[in-house]
């Protein structure tokens, strides 16, 4: 048995006192009792509603947009961390106060949140408010949290060109999908608020960079705030795109036109890799991907120097003599003369009663081909055009890839203007009149074309007669499996002209830089051949050049291509109302293409073994089918 | 209490020391367990773990019923012997635990044992009621310093080293034992013991009046200074979630796996701390009145075991270990109600947590022990 010690006695008083602590016991329980009969009967309806009001959301988890590389690996658009506001319209409870709260916290314009706060759309998805919050003011929002039911930072990740204005047009810029673009089947996985691609490559390209967007389910409490993040699917980040162009040579090429208008397109003729791309005046994309107010776009829009416009795939004008180019082969083609024919040239060409000029007061005399070529005499290709007609001209045109579009992977490509008769009747409901041809024969009147298809051009006389597709993108890494798919160059077409044609005019063109109009195109560095054209924007013209308004000025024309004996690049240069073709455009295209060549690039994967399987095709070819014979 | 039942059982149990008693007192014990482990695997069936917390806690349930039969077999005053060398073991696995402890939401209470973890201070409790017990109970302790100031220089650097984690409910369990024993050895004042226990119990309804009437960041500059682990996000969202867990239960529940608030995790720490919660929201105040009860019981059959105590160490033990149970219900429940700051006591039986749910069940096998005929097992 237990000892009994001397304080024994005080185990009775222990005893006695344990009716305090049944009394104590009996309280509290009691009064627990009481509290939770007021918490689950009293008050059982309204916490019953408030655990309803607890429920889980499903949130989009926007995914980041593929990374843009240059052919070098040179990152040219990726994605940076930025806050964005969003407002879960379920969990506002006043929306006018919300509006007033966000406007003054972060000087938002108070209509702006309105709109965005009532536009259409799910109730269920938040509303994105602001992007691209400052590190100040997501804090700001942050620590007013529970004043704000409903509003969220997210942290996104933001498109970001790191390049800023260089080779703006190419890329392009990214923007919230609009409503309309919501309704077509290419956007159906999208939402309001995502961000496509709006312009450029970014646009193009967009179902591949876009990516897949990911959700969550986000456990919201009774006031709207995120309590619990449980990720249902992930977000896949977009493909990475390898562009086809050399960041140096595009940043040269945006230099030289500086702050002129015009447009540089450097293609690699062997595989049609679009090499630069400059089109001026540029944007800063940055600011474009940002959401801007209705009066800043209208100041883009409205703006004269038209930055929007990618004058290189866009901007249609009349080629002037760098047509000569695509006449002199239709001519040979044609036999409607032999190099060694020739033709007088006294400075104008009779027609009815109108006589057309020469360039050249007085005239070039005796002109054979070559000559033609190498010093552009109208009169010479006035009278072979005229033999030829219109629609043997426009059907060589096509063959050259003007009127249609190049297949370049830009939105909105133009297609310039090949004129015919069949085209007059319909374009104009007007008979076609011969003397048009005379104009249509040095790429004055209605023909027009893109400086994309001028680089094409010369491209496929440079690569003996075939033509690639402008390729953009010479590879595609998926995110996912970091497998690397390289995108083949994709010859698109093979003239269908004689042998010997083509190398007879390489030889003139490369006369043209040598001893022609386009002799400041010489280089020390590279043999160049190429052609000068001088478009007339005005009909009429009166007095020396520099007294005429700057945007009454000619626009300057200059092709080429380099080394002449073996062709690796292609260039059309355009500066808009620049002048003269050999003067203004020729320097520019020369310092390209020596830039292009102290970069020595390597040689593409394919090219020789597609130049000799060409050059037994061209041969397959002679004199076969031959269209207009 | 009178003895009930089938004699013939009775005949059986009492020749080999049980009795109906007994039975009673083990029966609301696994039901209590039971309910425990049933509103644990409502909260956590759906883990996606290879060992839910539910399975652990049956763990640990038989490591308890392991504990509770040591305890209960054992001769009460061989295990009072061992008092002062436990308590000094403690203290030093206290001061371990601040150097070497792990960590979790910003208390560091735990030594890591392999895949588990071992809450020293929830052991300290079970010791200090069996310290203090045999300090009152070895000799005859009189005037203020013996009675008072000298067990309360004992139970300082427990209490101390537990405030230091920071452990705010163990280091109130703490104070209330001692003040429970202060009470029940009688003081020269017994309004002062008197006073002492019952503003400890009635403190969540003082607190309630105090705190409503403080602001928001006066409250949170106390909360974060007191116990920084609980309210992360401020402002009392557990306590909000907790109650509208509660309230929403109504008079039915909603039944198992019916708590949203709970299945859909807005309740945070539905199986240690909360789960009271979660029990009402799913069986309603039927359920929650029912569970009192269970737990009433319990406390008045220990209550039985303290009056029928043969000596001062058993009445001793048993009054603390009473006790402790008896704050550590209130509190927890008061807290998940909403009447007292939610401090991070566990519902005695009902929490998941190995240390816990093993000390609990050593201190009941000790306080059945202390009612059971002196004839040792061990």
């Amino acid at each position: 048995m237990a000892t009994a010690g001397l304080h024994d006695s005080e185990l009775g008083e222990l005893q006695r006192r344990l009716i305090i602590l049944r009394v104590g016991l009996l309280l509290v329980v009691a009064l627990l009792g009481l509290r939770l009969w007021h918490l689950q009967i009293r008050e059982g309806p309204y916490y019953r509603d408030l655990s309803a009001n607890n429920r889980t959301r499903s949130v989009i988890m926007e995914p980041a947009r593929g990374l843009i590389y240059d052919r070098n690996g040179v990152l040219l658009a990726n994605n940076v961390p930025s806050f964005t506001l969003y407002v879960s319209l379920e969990d506002v409870k006043d929306r006018d106060l919300l509006i007033d709260q966000l406007s003054n916290l972060l000087g938002l314009d108070a209509a702006l949140v309105r709109n965005k706060l009532t536009a259409r759309g799910s109730k269920q998805l938040p509303r994105k408010v602001k992007d691209r919050l400052t590190l100040r003011e997501a804090t700001l929002v942050e620590s007013h949290r529970l004043d704000l039911p409903g509003v969220m930072v997210q942290v996104e990740s933001q498109r970001n060109y790191p390049g800023g204005v260089m080779a703006s047009h190419l890329l392009g810029y990214v923007g919230e999908v609009s409503p309309e673009q919501l309704e077509k089947p290419e956007f159906a996985d999208l939402h309001q608020g995502s961000i496509v691609g709006q312009y450029g490559v970014e646009k193009f390209f967009d179902q591949l960079v876009r990516g897949q967007a990911g959700q969550k389910s986000i456990e919201v409490d009774a006031v709207g705030h995120e309590k619990r993040t449980v990720v249902v699917e992930q977000a896949h980040a977009g493909d990475n795109l390898y562009l086809t162009i050399d960041a140096r040579l595009q940043k040269v090429a945006e230099k030289l036109l500086g702050e002129e208008s015009g447009a540089i397109v450097a293609l690699d003729p062997r595989t049609g890799d679009v090499l630069a791309m400059a089109s001026r005046p540029g944007f800063d994309p940055n600011i474009l991907s940002r959401e801007l107010t209705p009066k800043q776009w209208a100041e883009i829009v409205q703006d004269e120097g038209r930055p929007l416009n990618n004058r290189a795939s866009q901007g249609q004008y009349p080629p002037g003599s760098v047509f000569k180019v695509m006449m002199a082969a239709a001519a040979l083609e044609t036999k409607t003369v032999t190099p060694s024919t020739s033709i007088y040239c006294n400075g104008g060409y009779q027609f009815g009663r109108r006589v057309y000029h020469d360039w050249k007061a007085g005239g070039h005399g005796p002109v054979d081909l070559r000559h033609a070529l190498v010093q552009s005499c109208d009169v010479y290709f006035y009278t072979v055009g005229q033999r030829m007609g219109i629609e043997t001209i426009a059907s060589f045109a096509h063959q050259f890839g003007l009127g249609e579009a190049t297949g370049i992977e830009l939105p909105s490509e133009r297609v310039g203007i090949v004129p015919s008769e069949a085209w007059k009747k319909k374009a104009k409901n007007e008979a076609w009149l011969p003397g048009e041809t005379i104009s249509a024969s040095i790429g004055q009147g209605y023909v027009n074309v893109t400086p994309l298809q001028m680089a094409s051009l010369i491209g496929t006389v440079a690569n003996d007669g075939v033509t690639f597709r402008p390729r953009l993108v010479q590879a595609v890494m998926d995110r996912a499996t970091g497998e690397l798919q390289q995108r083949p160059a994709v010859p698109k077409r093979t003239l269908n002209l004689r042998p010997g044609i083509l190398p007879l005019i390489k030889e003139a063109l490369a006369g043209v830089v040598k001893e022609g109009t386009g002799t400041r195109a010489q280089s020390a560095l590279v043999t160049i051949a190429g052609k000068t054209g001088t478009a007339q924007t005005m009909a009429l013209r009166a007095g020396p050049e520099k007294d005429i308004p700057k945007k009454f000025r000619d626009h300057a024309w200059f092709v080429a291509f380099a080394p002449v004996e073996a062709p690796t690049i292609a260039v059309a240069v355009l500066g808009e109302h620049m002048g003269h073709g050999g003067s203004a455009s020729a320097p520019l295209a020369k310092e390209l293409i020596e830039t292009y060549v102290k970069l020595d690039l390597p040689v593409p994967s394919g090219v020789t073994d597609g130049a000799g399987a060409r050059e037994g095709d061209a041969g397959g070819r002679e004199r076969d089918d031959r269209p207009g014979d | 209490m009178p003895e009930e039942g089938n004699e013939m059982i009775d005949r059986v149990i009492n020749s080999r020391g049980f009795d109906n008693f007994d039975f009673r007192f083990i029966g609301l014990i696994v039901v209590i367990l039971g309910v425990g482990v049933l509103s644990i695997y409502s909260v956590t069936h759906d883990q996606g773990v290879a060992f839910p917390f539910y399975a652990k806690q049956i763990v640990w349930i038989a490591l308890g019923t392991v504990a509770f039969l040591v305890m209960w077999l054992s001769d009460y005053h061989r295990i009072a012997r061992l008092a002062y060398p436990a308590y000094v073991i403690i203290l030093i696995l206290l001061v371990v635990v601040l150097f070497e402890g792990k960590s979790s939401r910003g208390a560091q209470r735990w030594i890591p044992m392999g895949p588990f973890a071992f809450q020293p201070s929830e052991f300290a409790k079970l010791i200090l009621i069996l310290t203090l017990a045999h300090y009152y109970s070895e000799a005859p302790r009189v005037g203020w310093l013996q009675r008072v100031v000298l067990p309360g220089l004992l139970v300082l650097p427990g209490l101390l080293l537990i405030l230091k984690q920071p452990d705010l409910g163990s280091g109130l369990s703490f104070l209330a034992v001692y003040a429970a024993m202060l009470l029940m050895v009688g003081m020269r004042s017994k309004a002062l013991g008197v006073i002492l226990l019952f503003s400890l119990m009635l403190f969540p309804f003082a607190w309630e009046m105090m705190w409503g009437s403080l602001h928001d960041y006066q409250r949170q500059r106390i909360m974060t200074f007191v116990d920084p682990v609980y309210d992360p996000g401020g402002k009392g969202y557990h306590a909000l979630q907790s109650r509208i867990a509660i309230g929403a239960g109504e008079l039915t529940g909603k039944g198992l796996y019916g708590g949203t608030q709970s299945q859909l995790k807005f309740l945070p720490e539905g199986h240690t701390d909360f789960v009271f919660s979660v029990f009402a929201e799913e069986w309603g105040f039927l359920g929650v009145l029912a569970l009192l009860l269970l737990f009433v019981g319990l406390i008045w059959l220990s209550l039985e075991i303290v009056a029928r105590a043969k000596d001062q160490l058993g009445a001793l033990l048993a009054v603390g270990i009473l006790c402790m149970l008896c704050f550590c219900v209130v509190i927890n429940i008061g807290m998940t109600v909403g009447m007292f700051p939610i401090v991070g006591i566990p519902l005695p039986l009902m929490s998941y947590g190995g240390s816990a749910t093993i000390m609990t069940m050593a201190s009941l096998g000790l306080l059945l022990n202390v009612k059971r005929r002196r004839l040792s097992f061990f």
